[in-house]
């Protein structure tokens, strides 16, 4: 059997079809698409396709609202750097302490920078208090800048809701919808959403390519000045292979979006229910009973994440996890941290992202798999004794220095 | 995914020693959970020999964690307590053919769980006195809070300075940010504030070495590399010798060769243990430093 890929949350395969359209761009219609000869004009048609076809995924109102950018970082550095350029007399933003690191790392930068930054914690579950979101809205906010869905746990926030009261609070709202994007509806036309983040990559389209949707009358300041590419709104000659790559994977994208949220949420429902039911002291962290349909984020107590990573990818399954050793940090998954899960368990979280390629087949692959790996592990844990955690764990081993 | 040896990977799928030892007489615990690395190491020590009969681990950590754990059991089996209390990180990073530079701190955790074990063995009180902190330098697997000391200790002011005392950034210097911000941070506790450009202390003289004993050290070091390069069909001189810089000809199969550059790093940090000062190492006749990157 060929790999079994559960890890679509950071990235997906770019679908044949997708690719099939990207190469006469990469060969006869290499042409510039500013250039007025018949080589680049050929070209802007093929990235006003493209931009249509996205508007209809985001369910924008203009076409003109569509902004390529390179990536979904680069979208939100734009988004969150333009609000606070444009609106100069407010110095602060508003955004949650379980952002991705292309928010939280910039925020940290801006902080330094002398604006004030709110970050709005989430309970057990990673659930915003908007009661504590409405009393932080100010004449000084500049930006709120909440995700769409947790890349994580999936776990989505009420963006639509929190945008209105923000623009009643006169802030711009922005969101990094980057999970969210081809498999959630959209309706961004019927929102009060200013800004928002989408990543290629992660619906089946190329990596290097993300948009900015920027509602019609937002105020703006470009990131890159230059050319007069995308309307003056990001110069640099445009990544026009990518640009109509996404373009196909957003109108595929569309047409998947029942089987996403049924067929797909079908598998990953089966996957959970049966690991949870083989595999003893694991939970589902995040809010089940509200993401989205394709996450799933288990954490299995008394063991590491990277070690489980390793032994799944011994099987060919690929996984990530929010252990601190997988990422070279020196502490377990922020994400994890806001919502209080302790570190014995924190550290064992395995987040199995599914596609709509992904079969029964495969999913009944690691529903065998994965129980063996754990019981494997845990025979080398401290914390373990037997065929369950040692009575009091965190009194049977408590080593030195922490 | 890292870059693991087949070595750490063999201990990490077929872990020797693992699991509870029933008969122990020293036990250590270290490790911190925050950072998702904790270990458990068992000895069976006879007490007419002070001979490790037998050695055990448990391991909630990373594969290289595991591996670490596995490996360190099986070199100190066998040993005296003296004898296997002399194995040292390094030596473990070793038996597994080196580990990422993220991870190093693996082995510096089977170290410390050893001189644990050893001292509950002994009936003495065993206390960490290591603190880590983030990786700032991943060319030299350098964290934060070594930065930090080094440059409390030493009231350093520049990143040349940070370099020279600890060979922070002096590698791929992507890290000269991090180095600055904690340059700015210490250097606030004592009143000064953090200026880019300002020049590095005056280097001292390394104590008690003569241009001539430490042109014939650096010989040395090239003479104990030589034969590596020579089975590979290559060679290198020394061509001069510049105050820090270090002027070495490449020849046969090595002049031009794709590893070049990681032949000299190597060589580079050889110099650089041995004189016990940072220096900088420049091939005559490409630029074949210049192309090396870091690739942790």
């Amino acid at each position: 059997m060929e790999g079994i890929y559960f890890d679509n949350n950071a990235t997906t395969r770019v679908d044949p079809a997708v690719v099939e359209a990207m190469l006469p761009y990469f060969t006869e219609q290499f042409g510039n698409p500013s250039s007025m000869h018949s080589f680049g004009n050929k070209v802007g048609l093929a990235i006003k396709k493209a931009r249509m076809q996205v508007q209809e995924l985001l369910g924008a109102e203009h076409d003109s609202e569509i902004i390529f950018t390179s990536c979904g970082t680069e979208s939100d550095s734009t988004a969150l750097l333009s609000a606070l350029k444009a609106q100069p007399e407010r110095k602060e933003i508003i955004t949650t302490t379980v952002e991705h690191p292309a928010i939280l790392t910039l925020c940290a930068y801006l902080e330094k920078e002398g604006y004030k930054v709110h970050y709005l914690k989430v309970d057990g579950k990673g659930r915003l208090d908007l009661d504590e979101y409405k009393k932080l809205l100010s004449e000084q906010t500049a930006v709120v800048s909440v995700m769409w869905a947790n890349n994580e746990t999936g776990t989505f926030f009420p963006v639509v809701e929190m945008a209105e009261l923000a623009n009643a609070a006169g802030a711009m709202f922005h969101t990094d919808a980057v999970q969210a994007v081809g498999k959630v509806p959209l309706n961004l036309k019927d929102t009060k959403i200013d800004m928002l983040s989408v990543s290629g990559h992660k619906l089946h389209a190329p990596k290097g390519i993300g948009v900015l949707y920027l509602k019609r009358g937002t105020r703006f300041r470009p990131l890159l000045r230059g050319g007069h590419q995308e309307r003056g709104r990001r110069a640099g000659t445009e990544n026009t292979t990518s640009i109509v790559g996404l373009g196909k994977a957003a109108e595929m994208a569309l047409e998947a979006m029942t089987f996403e949220n049924t067929e797909v949420a079908r598998l990953r429902d089966k996957l959970e229910a049966a690991i949870l039911a083989k595999v003893p002291r694991s939970f589902v962290t995040g809010n089940p009973d509200n993401r989205l349909p394709n996450t799933s984020n288990i954490a299995f107590e008394f063991i590491e994440g990277e070690a489980i990573l390793l032994l799944l990818n011994k099987f060919g399954i690929a996984a990530s996890s929010g252990s601190a050793c997988t990422s070279g940090s020196l502490e377990p998954s922020h994400v994890m941290r806001a919502m209080g899960i302790p570190y014995t368990a924190a550290h064992g979280t395995v987040r199995f992202s599914l596609s709509r390629y992904s079969t029964e087949a495969e999913v009944d692959r690691v529903i065998a798999v994965v129980p063996e790996i754990i019981a494997q592990l845990r025979k080398l844990s401290p914390y373990w004794e037997g065929d369950g955690p040692a009575a009091e764990p965190e009194k049977a081993f408590a080593p030195t220095y922490a | 995914m890292w870059d693991y040896s087949d070595k750490v990977k063999e201990h990490f799928f077929q872990p020797r020693n693992a699991g509870v030892l029933a008969d122990a007489n020293g036990v250590g615990d270290v490790g911190s959970i925050s950072c998702g690395d904790a270990l458990r190491l068992m000895l069976k020590v006879e007490p007419d020999t002070d001979i490790i009969l037998d050695a055990h681990f448990q391991t909630f950590g990373c594969g290289s964690a595991i591996a670490s754990s596995s490996a360190l059991t099986e070199m100190i089996k066998g040993k005296t307590l003296d004898e296997a209390l002399k194995v040292s990180n390094q030596d473990i990073a070793d038996y597994l053919d080196g580990l990422p530079p993220e991870k190093m701190h693996c082995s510096v955790m089977g170290r410390e769980a050893l001189q644990a074990a050893v001292a509950n063995y002994r009936g003495e009180v065993w206390s960490d006195d290591h603190e880590e902190g983030a990786l700032i330098c991943k060319c030299f697997a350098i964290d934060a809070v070594l930065i930090e000391d080094t440059i409390r200790a030493n009231e350093l002011c520049s990143v040349e300075d940070v370099t020279n005392y600890t060979k922070a950034g002096g590698g791929c210097s992507s890290c000269h940010e991090g180095i600055e911000e904690i340059l700015a941070k210490v250097m606030a506790e004592r009143g000064e504030s953090f200026k880019p450009g300002t020049p590095a202390k005056e280097e001292a003289k390394p104590v008690g070495m003569t241009n001539l004993q430490r042109i014939r050290k650096i010989e040395a070091v090239l003479e104990m590399v030589r034969p590596q390069l020579k089975r590979d069909g290559g060679d290198i001189e020394l061509v001069d010798v510049d105050g820090k810089t270090i002027y070495v000809n490449m020849t046969g199969a090595c002049a031009g060769c794709q590893m070049e550059a990681l032949t000299l790093q190597g060589i580079q940090q050889k110099l650089m243990e041995e004189l016990k000062e940072f220096i900088k190492i420049v091939p005559t006749k490409a630029g074949a430093l210049s192309r090396a990157t870091c690739h942790p």
